[in-house]
């Protein structure tokens, strides 16, 4: 097979709502996009997961506090550490934050205002395997939703894992920050959503170049162990 | 045995509740400033020794109940 399609999971927790959006964008751009639940502690075998956004487990305590501890998780940890692509969208960002798989934290906008609009974003790097299909500095526009968006960075920092930040703050991210990466380069989170923008009919395929970057890399990984 | 967990934002992290609800209080005419907005969690924690109820519920605030990178936490204990 010259073109084989790239296993990639897309978990779904108690809340969530936006995994069927990821799955269905994921298999527009040529994945094969394999639901997972929350409650499996083994994951199937895949070349990179999605953490969807929504709100998991009522966002009670803090957003993604709680999902954190599910088995999914558990087993997304342990993907990620064997060098596993992971993509967090939105409550997926919050999870991995709280899982501790990325640095700081997503606290209430600041403006107390639930934001739901297209922002545009800035690519810091295009360097990972989030955004091969972008150039450095291009403009992306992605719609944000959320209520709990605003970054709160840890004090060390390295400002080389900002890959995405805002034009318009629309949240009170710290430096702009709207999308970080971990210190190895594969797991990202990011508040916007790249699965509700691949298609010019929604206003924006800009998504897309983040979700096909991914599907790219998941391919060449796949192509690479096979 | 009770146990009661204050959680609030640390310092230096903007707050935005707590500057409504104080925003809220000027309007009413009180004059306060550096209101910050926790949580409180009332908890039951079995066993009657204080010392281990308070390690438990450490371990309960490390884990879950805090994030360190935003907020501290305060333990009371009724006995």
């Amino acid at each position: 097979m010259a073109h084989p399609q790239p296993r990639i999971g897309v978990v779904t927790y108690p809340g969530s709502q936006d995994d069927r959006d990821a799955l269905w964008a994921l298999g527009a751009l040529d994945a094969e996009a394999v639901p997972v639940w929350h409650g499996e502690r083994l994951l199937p075998s895949l070349d990179a997961v999605v953490l969807p956004g929504g709100f998991s487990y009522g966002d009670y305590l803090r957003c993604g506090a709680i999902a954190r501890f599910s088995r999914a998780t558990a087993a997304v940890c342990e993907f990620a550490a064997a060098g596993g692509l992971v993509l967090g969208i939105c409550n997926g960002f919050q999870i991995l934050c709280e899982a501790g798989l990325l640095p700081g934290l997503l606290l209430q906008n600041e403006s107390l205002r639930f934001v739901c609009r297209d922002v545009s974003l800035r690519v810091e790097r295009s360097d990972t395997p989030f955004t091969a299909r972008c150039s450095e500095g291009q403009m992306l526009t992605i719609p944000v939703k959320h209520g709990d968006g605003r970054y709160v960075a840890p004090p060390d920092l390295d400002p080389a894992q900002v890959v995405f930040r805002y034009r318009d703050n629309p949240n009170g991210s710290v430096d702009d920050i709207a999308g970080v990466c971990n210190e190895a380069g594969n797991v990202l989170g990011l508040m916007p959503h790249p699965e509700h923008a691949v298609d010019p009919l929604l206003g924006s395929a800009d998504g897309a170049l983040v979700l096909a970057s991914l599907v790219e890399s998941a391919r060449d990984r796949a192509l690479a162990a096979a | 045995m009770k146990a009661t967990v204050l959680v609030r934002p640390k310092e230096g992290i903007l707050d935005p509740q707590g500057e409504a609800v104080e925003r809220a209080l000027a309007h009413l005419g009180f004059a306060v400033s550096g209101a910050r907005v926790g949580k409180v969690v009332d908890l039951e924690v079995s066993g009657d020794d204080e010392a281990s109820a308070r390690a438990q519920v450490e371990k309960m605030c490390e884990q879950l109940l805090a994030n360190p990178l935003i907020e501290s936490y305060e333990i009371e204990l009724q006995t």
